[in-house]
């Protein structure tokens, strides 16, 4: 059926007029009506618009002027902006928000002709790791464990992009990641997804969560695939200063590059006590994948990455303190009335605002304030600064980094739910590429015993997304990953 | 003599430090495009940016950043080629993002000097602390409903400078004329327009007192001064209400105070203890600002000719008094009109002209150096009417209040109304004769002695002639006929 193509298949398919551009819109419309209610992977579906914008598709592809996406159907992230098109951020405050304005990163995807499907489920302000916290319940993973028919969460905070990509009723999806919510979960529902190296995709239009780690990135259910949307996304931007100057290169052939001749590290610190068993045999077959395909491992060190985590949950909340500061009832999205201003602004928060976003707003108020801030957010910025000097240090030594993506497989909704820190624990691995800025890939190397997809990581060196491509595509055709998710389109 | 206020417990000394709120000269605003012009209506100059929606991010304005360089090269301050913006965080209903973008830490400009000048010929230094680029917020309007109030983003994120003093200034006037001095600087480099009535430049004013040979004492922010005038006033009753507490056994605290000029009075505002934490961080949505050496060098090149310099140039190149020359180049339009004047005339006639009847002209006509009431050239041809002769002084008086009246130039007033100086010997002769012939006792005096009376047959001679005599030649008949 249609929805099983790839993304690269699908855009072959339309180019040589096997389908259209409304067939396959048409096709994922009838897969997220018969698969979504189980999952509550959309928030938002926009049916009408991906018509609309197929039927453009069409035309152009008949012209022959087409863009690259043309015709390609995918969910985007309620994170990003989308013009006349609501964009809530998984978040009561901004339920009543329809943007005037269109993201970079969603209107270069639209400049190439691709076609919207819906807005996807999302942690509420990207907080989380499981998609529990979203205003709009939670997103259930298409995976469920063997003889276990327990709901199991798709990750976060990029759930439903995931979940949506992993079940076929997306052939892609956008996603951001600013502590691992593209790659965690990535490897939770057995896809691909890469955060690029921050300044790759303008941050202008997503709404902000942690300013100085966010970066968006796409979602896919292969790494080619990974590679042509990031293409698209990426480039840049004037109007975010953080943004790079740089040529976008052609990551879709960066994928057939191969790995022979390079130099693979293996960083000591990620071998963490408690780490389950079969993700380090996991690890050590991807290793010994791409040891075969040529390339050459190395034992490497990152000192600081122990305190990746500490520091992250310092930065990460500060600058969100200050980001979700506008959300304030006065100019747009929910107001919830008072008597006077600070009741105005305390009324809508505390009704605007789930438990994990207020958590991450007081903690971020507690070290940005006077008295702590030398002991909390300086210091964090020092431990930051020496974990992209180790970075730094080993890729003078070797191309890139394979690591587990996360300490463990998806676990069910409602587990890890007591203690905010054993959720926090799940980002360890993913961290401290947003903390040094480098870019980071998960791909599916396997199934733990319940059945379950377990992802590896690659990072590489800042803007050098190519080489990470490069070994990604490498672990991937040596996996040859193909377990389909319980609950899909079809199924 | 130091000024000082005379307590019941004998003179007291102030001590005052300024943080001018300076608007920047640009198109636009300094984190959007947005533009700035002042008096457009309610929210008709406000970006998605400046109203900060979800996802939009500041850019800096490059022309904000080039005038914030030009101000500090302008104020003789060391120019940091490294700074930072900062986010200083509090919720207010006209502060959209829910913080202001300013620069805590690393301020563009560093440490500068400003030079005063009192009423009694003396200068004085004030130092420059630090100059830094931030936001401005939007306006709550509070009296347009009887239960809600109304929110104008049109300022807000307008770059302003903020410019810190040292703690140098001892008096009122000092205060009054560091604002000007100030205010002079900024217009003369064409970065804020000074304008204090619109409040594109306002003042805290952070004063304390002490007695002599004390180290500071607690100070008292007096907020949004908005005018030379009451930030002398400020100072004083601030100062008086800080000698009377200390004097009434009380200890001044700390805290923010409003100044109400129609009282005469300040009042807090907040305390210490109410005071914002404004958890000031880096804005992560920004990166340092790093300025190229050569490109300050260029803006500093490209500077015009400051107060301080065209000051001296103007006693050293035209010979005019101190007090003079500080008069002509407090606004540079004045001095543009004094130059267009004095170009290849005694210039300090012409020193003497536009400071006295001109100014007097001008503040008699509300008229302003930008419209004057007598152009530069036809003030001009009437000092080169008096330099050939053609009137005398007195009558230059005259034709100039009918320049003033009618618009009209010198020459054309002096032939239409007959007011051509006599150099005829023989008419003037006859009026000498005259005069002594009328008056045989003065003469009898003068002659034996009372030299004074010599004035006494100018004025009638000059009388005679209808004040259009030669005095030259008056006097040279009048002393060959006394004898």
């Amino acid at each position: 059926m249609l929805t099983d193509l790839t993304l690269a298949e699908a855009r072959d398919g339309l180019r040589a007029r096997k389908f259209s551009a409304v067939e396959l819109t048409d096709a994922y419309l009838a897969a997220i009506e018969a698969v979504n209610p189980k999952l509550n992977a959309y928030v938002l579906v926009t049916g009408d618009g991906a018509r609309a914008q197929a039927l453009a598709a069409d035309a152009a592809l008949a012209r022959g002027d087409a863009g690259p996406l043309a015709g390609i159907p995918l969910a985007i992230k309620d994170l990003f902006c989308t013009e006349g098109v609501r964009t809530t951020a998984g978040s009561r405050i901004l339920e009543p928000f329809i943007p005037p304005y269109e993201s970079t990163v969603t209107a270069n995807l639209l400049r190439d002709g691709a076609i919207f499907l819906g807005k996807a489920n999302m942690d509420e302000f990207a907080m989380g790791s499981s998609n529990m916290t979203s205003a709009f319940g939670p997103v259930t993973s298409p995976w469920t464990r063997r003889g276990d028919n327990r709901a199991l969460v798709p990750g976060g905070s990029s759930g439903g992009s995931a979940a949506a990509v992993s079940a076929r009723i997306a052939l892609g999806a956008t996603a951001t990641d600013t502590g691992g919510s593209i790659r965690q979960p990535a490897s939770f529902c057995g896809i691909t997804g890469i955060k690029p190296t921050y300044g790759r995709c303008s941050r202008w239009g997503v709404v902000a969560f942690a300013s100085s780690l966010d970066q968006a990135g796409p979602v896919a259910r292969n790494v080619e695939d990974a590679a042509i949307l990031l293409g698209s996304m990426s480039g840049f931007d004037p109007k975010d200063s953080t943004s790079a100057d740089l040529p976008v290169p052609d990551f879709a052939a960066a994928c057939r590059r191969g790995v022979k001749g390079l130099r693979i590290g293996v960083p000591r610190e990620y071998r963490s006590e408690g780490m389950p068993a079969e993700i380090e045999a996991l690890w050590q077959q991807g290793l010994g994948w791409l040891r075969e395909a040529g390339a050459e491992i190395v034992d490497v060190s990152l000192p600081h990455t122990k305190y990746g985590l500490a520091t992250y949950y310092i930065v990460a909340p500060a600058e969100a303190s200050s980001n979700l500061a506008r959300y304030d009832g006065v100019r747009f999205g929910a107001r919830t009335s008072g008597e006077d201003l600070a009741s105005l602004y305390e009324n809508t928060r505390a009704e605007g605002f789930g438990a994990e976003v207020k958590r991450r707003v007081m903690i971020g108020t507690y070290v940005l304030s006077a008295g702590y801030y030398d002991a909390y957010y300086l210091k964090a910025q020092k431990v930051r600064a020496l974990i992209l000097k180790d970075f730094t240090d080993v890729f003078r030594n070797v191309d890139a980094l394979v690591t587990p993506t996360a300490p463990s497989a998806a676990f069910a909704q409602g587990e890890k739910m007591d203690d905010p820190i054993t959720m926090y624990l799940n980002d360890i691995f993913t961290v401290p590429a947003n903390m040094s800025g480098i870019p980071g890939l998960s791909v599916p190397a396997g199934l733990d015993a319940q059945g379950l997809p377990l992802g590896l990581q690659v990072l590489g060196r800042p803007f050098d997304e190519e080489t990470v491509f490069a070994v990604g595509a490498a672990l991937e055709r040596a996996a040859g990953f193909t377990a389909l998710p319980g609950i899909r389109a079809g199924a | 003599m130091a000024y000082t206020i005379e307590g019941a417990s004998g003179p007291w000394e102030v001590v005052v430090g300024l943080e001018v709120h300076a608007q920047v000269i640009s198109q636009s605003k300094l984190f959007s495009g947005a533009a700035t012009a002042y008096g457009a209506s309610p929210n008709s100059q406000v970006s998605f940016v400046d109203a900060a929606f979800p996802g939009m991010l500041p850019v800096p304005n490059r022309e904000a950043i080039a005038q914030a360089v030009r101000t500090g090269l302008g104020l003789n301050a060391k120019i940091n080629l490294v700074s930072r913006f900062d986010r200083k965080n509090y919720f207010y209903a006209d502060l959209p993002q829910g913080y202001q973008i300013s620069q805590f830490e690393h301020p563009i400009v560093g440490t500068g000097v400003v030079e005063i000048e009192l009423a009694d010929g003396s200068t004085k230094e004030v130092g420059i602390t630090r100059l830094h680029l931030e936001q401005d917020a939007g306006k709550s309007v509070h009296d347009q409903h009887p239960t809600k109030s109304f929110i104008d983003l049109n300022r807000s994120g307008v770059a302003l400078m903020e410019i810190v003093s040292e703690p140098d200034i001892r008096s009122p006037e000092e205060a009054g004329a560091y604002v000007k001095k100030l205010r002079s600087i900024l217009r003369y480099l064409g970065t804020c327009d000074g304008n204090m009535e619109e409040g594109s430049l306002r003042a805290d004013v952070n004063v304390s007192v002490r007695k002599a040979g004390e180290a500071y004492r607690t100070r008292c922010e007096v907020k949004n001064v908005n005018s030379v005038r009451f930030v002398m006033q400020a100072v004083e009753v601030e100062a008086l209400r800080q000698i009377a507490v200390w004097e009434g056994g009380g200890e001044v605290q700390q805290e923010t105070r409003l100044f109400d000029p129609n009282r005469g009075e300040t009042r807090s505002m907040r305390s210490k203890e109410d005071a914002h934490d404004y958890r000031y961080f880096p804005d992560p949505d920004l990166l340092p600002v790093v300025l190229e050496q050569g490109w300050v060098d260029g803006l500093r090149a490209a500077l015009p000719e400051l107060p301080d310099a065209k000051q001296a140039r103007f006693i050293s190149e035209y010979g005019l008094s101190r007090y003079d020359a500080g008069v002509l180049v407090a606004e540079q339009a004045t001095a543009l009109f004094f130059e267009g004047v004095a170009r290849g005339r005694d210039a300090k006639i012409a020193a003497n002209w536009v400071t006295g009847d001109f100014f007097a002209a001008m503040n008699r006509t509300g008229r302003t150096i930008e419209d004057p009431p007598v152009s530069a050239a036809a003030l001009g041809q009437l000092l080169d009417l008096m330099a050939d002769s053609t009137i005398n002084g007195k009558i230059a008086k005259e034709v100039f209040e009918a320049m003033v009246e009618t618009g009209k130039g010198p020459a054309a007033i002096v032939d239409e109304r007959g007011l051509r100086q006599v150099t005829d010997t023989g008419a003037i002769d006859a009026a000498v004769d005259a005069v002594i012939a009328a008056n045989p006792e003065k003469v009898a005096e003068y002659r034996s002695g009372k030299d004074k009376l010599f004035g006494f047959f100018v004025g009638n001679v000059m009388k005679a002639m209808a004040g259009k005599g030669n005095p030259a030649l008056v006097n040279a008949a009048l002393k060959a006929k006394l004898g």
